[in-house]
């Protein structure tokens, strides 16, 4: 896998991603159907020419109700909304008109965690991955950068069961190189290391990248794992690092309850001493992006610290 | 319809209303009122209506029935078996142990079943899912959709139902069991639904109310199309048929004896032995 970060952002937002990416499914594949909130200006769907997007007004319950009936009829739906109005808000829905039912649905939830900003507490998702975690079946990846949207994107609509993807709208730091093809439940080795392992999803990517290379200037070894697929989870890589370098660290932009802390932990038998990053059981609220990175604490220097902490430095 | 054709569909309804009883007195207990509500409905849709295949149960063209109140599965389950879609003595593992009848509606299940449902609410939107699905394939299928009038108290059915109006998904009509009664008691006491027909019209359905228990009339309105969905309000009975459970005024889940069973299955098959010396068989 050819990794190409320098820690420069791309300049694609992934909101345009979608849409370009949604345009050449729509055109290649007649059984995909897009299905929106009244927020297609939003995923970028706005500029997709297809009488396969259909706006659903603001009703994310009867949205994924609709999308899960079409799949039983031959269709494959994408649904769309904010985060936290395709988790929390039509959870029953997924869970059994979706899953329960048999029912096949991609589940595009944008503005994940403190990439919602300055829509604030009542758009900011830190518990989305719980959810779909509980949900039997589910698969749920953390969107890393623009070549693991356009991927996960093409491949879902061919994956029976319940998707989850979170991904902001802006840009991103990009980590892999286009064209860059993932495996649903395997972790990507971004960076060996010999003292510890950082195991990082999403946003916190990037900050467990530059965490490293600080943590290196101390002669801390620290590997990098992107575990973008929360769910299957590699649970076979985990623990091969976690007996390798005995100390883990995870980072995650989500609560520390039900999430990838949670997942890691509970595949562990005690091989390593675990420390996490992540949002501390509390509501989001709003400001800047970077302000709110420093306010909960998912910044670069927070995981270098835990990194020393654990290992008792 | 002729006299003969009417008496064939009652007929069809009392076997349904016997099987019903019987797939609920193999379990001891289960939702019988609201099940028989909706026979009369499900014999003119099975019996007359729908076109269907029991020996394709998953024919892509066929016409679709959602139960959106899925704890009828017994009526559900008592059709399909008299349709052929299962053998008969099926009907008789309701709620056992790893069995294909469940007390809700579950396409992965039972054989015939279009749509999984039981959580209120959510087989609204699926069955617009599933009309929009194949009307935007271009298939002539029609989709029936069972709401309960205790189900009216959910949000999503009126998501779903501006959904359908505002999206034309006219391919689909809607059958609202006005039965009057939820699982707590009267519907009135609990939550007025007011004028349910105007409600329909007000979101933009061809919306008539009709007796749900006669066969001609749902026959009528069953055969219907419009170029806007389609809501029929059923004024009916819930225990329809059976003169206990009609009188029983908590009549949602009934837990009676096999004896008592026996007496509702006696007066029904009295009912089907006078309709038949009038020449209702099928």
């Amino acid at each position: 896998m050819k990794i190409v970060y320098t820690g420069r952002k791309d300049s694609r937002q992934f909101k345009a991603m979608i849409g370009k990416t949604m345009q050449q499914l729509l055109d290649e594949d007649e059984n995909v159907v897009w299905l929106d909130a009244d927020l297609q200006s939003c995923s970028g769907v706005s500029a997709v020419h297809s009488p396969r997007v259909i706006n659903c007004g603001v009703a994310e319950a009867n949205m994924v109700g609709v999308a899960c009936g079409m799949s039983a009829v031959g269709w494959k739906p994408y649904v769309h909304s904010f985060a936290p109005f395709v988790s929390r808000r039509a959870y029953d829905q997924i869970f059994l008109s979706g899953g329960y039912a048999g029912n096949s649905v991609t589940v595009v939830g944008t503005d994940p965690g403190i990439t919602a900003a300055f829509n604030g507490g009542t758009h900011m998702p830190f518990e989305d991955v719980a959810l779909y975690r509980a949900l039997p079946g589910a698969k749920i990846v953390d969107v890393t950068d623009v070549p693991m949207l356009v991927d996960i994107l093409h491949q879902a609509k061919d994956i029976p069961g319940v998707k989850y993807f979170r991904v902001p709208r802006k840009e991103s730091y990009q980590v892999y190189a286009e064209g860059t093809h993932f495996t649903f439940g395997k972790g990507i080795v971004l960076r060996e290391g010999a003292d510890a392992t950082i195991i990082a999803c999403g946003i916190m990517v990037h900050e467990a990248l530059q965490a490293a290379q600080k943590l290196e200037q101390e002669g801390i070894s620290a590997c990098v794992i992107d575990i973008f697929s929360i769910k299957p989870l590699d649970e076979e890589l985990v623990r091969q690092y976690a007996r390798k370098t005995g100390v883990l660290v995870t980072a995650e932009n989500h609560n520390k309850i039900g999430g990838l802390y949670s997942a890691v932990k509970e595949c562990l038998d005690g091989e390593a001493r675990v420390g996490y990053v992540a949002i501390e059981d509390c509501f989001g609220e709003v400001g800047p992006q970077d302000y709110l990175r420093d306010r909960f604490d998912l910044t670069d220097e927070h995981i270098a610290r835990v990194v020393r902490e654990k290992l008792g430095k | 319809m002729t006299d003969q054709e009417k008496r064939e569909l009652q007929s069809f309804a009392l076997r349904i209303r016997i099987g019903t009883v019987e797939c609920v007195k193999s379990r001891g207990f289960g939702h019988i009122g609201g099940s028989l509500s909706v026979v009369d409905a499900l014999a003119v849709l099975y019996g007359k209506v729908m076109r269907i295949d029991p020996r394709n149960p998953q024919w892509e063209e066929r016409d679709k029935l959602v139960c959106s109140k899925g704890h009828a599965g017994p009526a559900v389950y008592a059709t399909l078996a008299l349709k052929g879609y299962m053998p008969y003595d099926m009907l008789y593992t309701l709620n056992q142990p790893g069995t294909h009848l469940p007390s809700h509606c579950d396409r992965r299940l039972t054989p015939g079943v279009d749509m999984t449902t039981g959580s209120l609410g959510q087989g609204t939107s699926l069955a617009v899912g599933m009309a929009y699905g194949d009307k935007l394939k271009g298939r002539s299928s029609r989709t029936y959709l069972i709401v309960g009038d205790g189900e009216l108290n959910e949000g999503q059915v009126w998501e779903a139902a501006m959904f359908a109006a505002g999206k034309n998904v006219n391919n689909m009509t809607w059958l609202i069991d006005w039965n009057k009664k939820q699982l707590d008691g009267y519907v009135s006491d609990i939550l007025e639904p007011f004028d349910i027909r105007a409600k329909f019209e007000a979101f933009g359905f061809e919306a008539v109310q009709i007796d749900g228990h006669d066969v001609a009339q749902l026959y009528d309105a069953l055969t219907k199309t419009s170029d806007r969905p389609i809501a029929i309000v059923m004024d009916n009975i819930k225990g329809k048929g059976v003169t206990q459970v009609e009188q029983t005024v908590s009549n949602h889940s009934m837990n009676v004896s096999a004896e008592v069973f026996d007496r509702w299955l006696e007066e029904l098959r009295t009912q089907l032995s006078a309709l038949e010396a009038q020449g209702g068989g099928i």
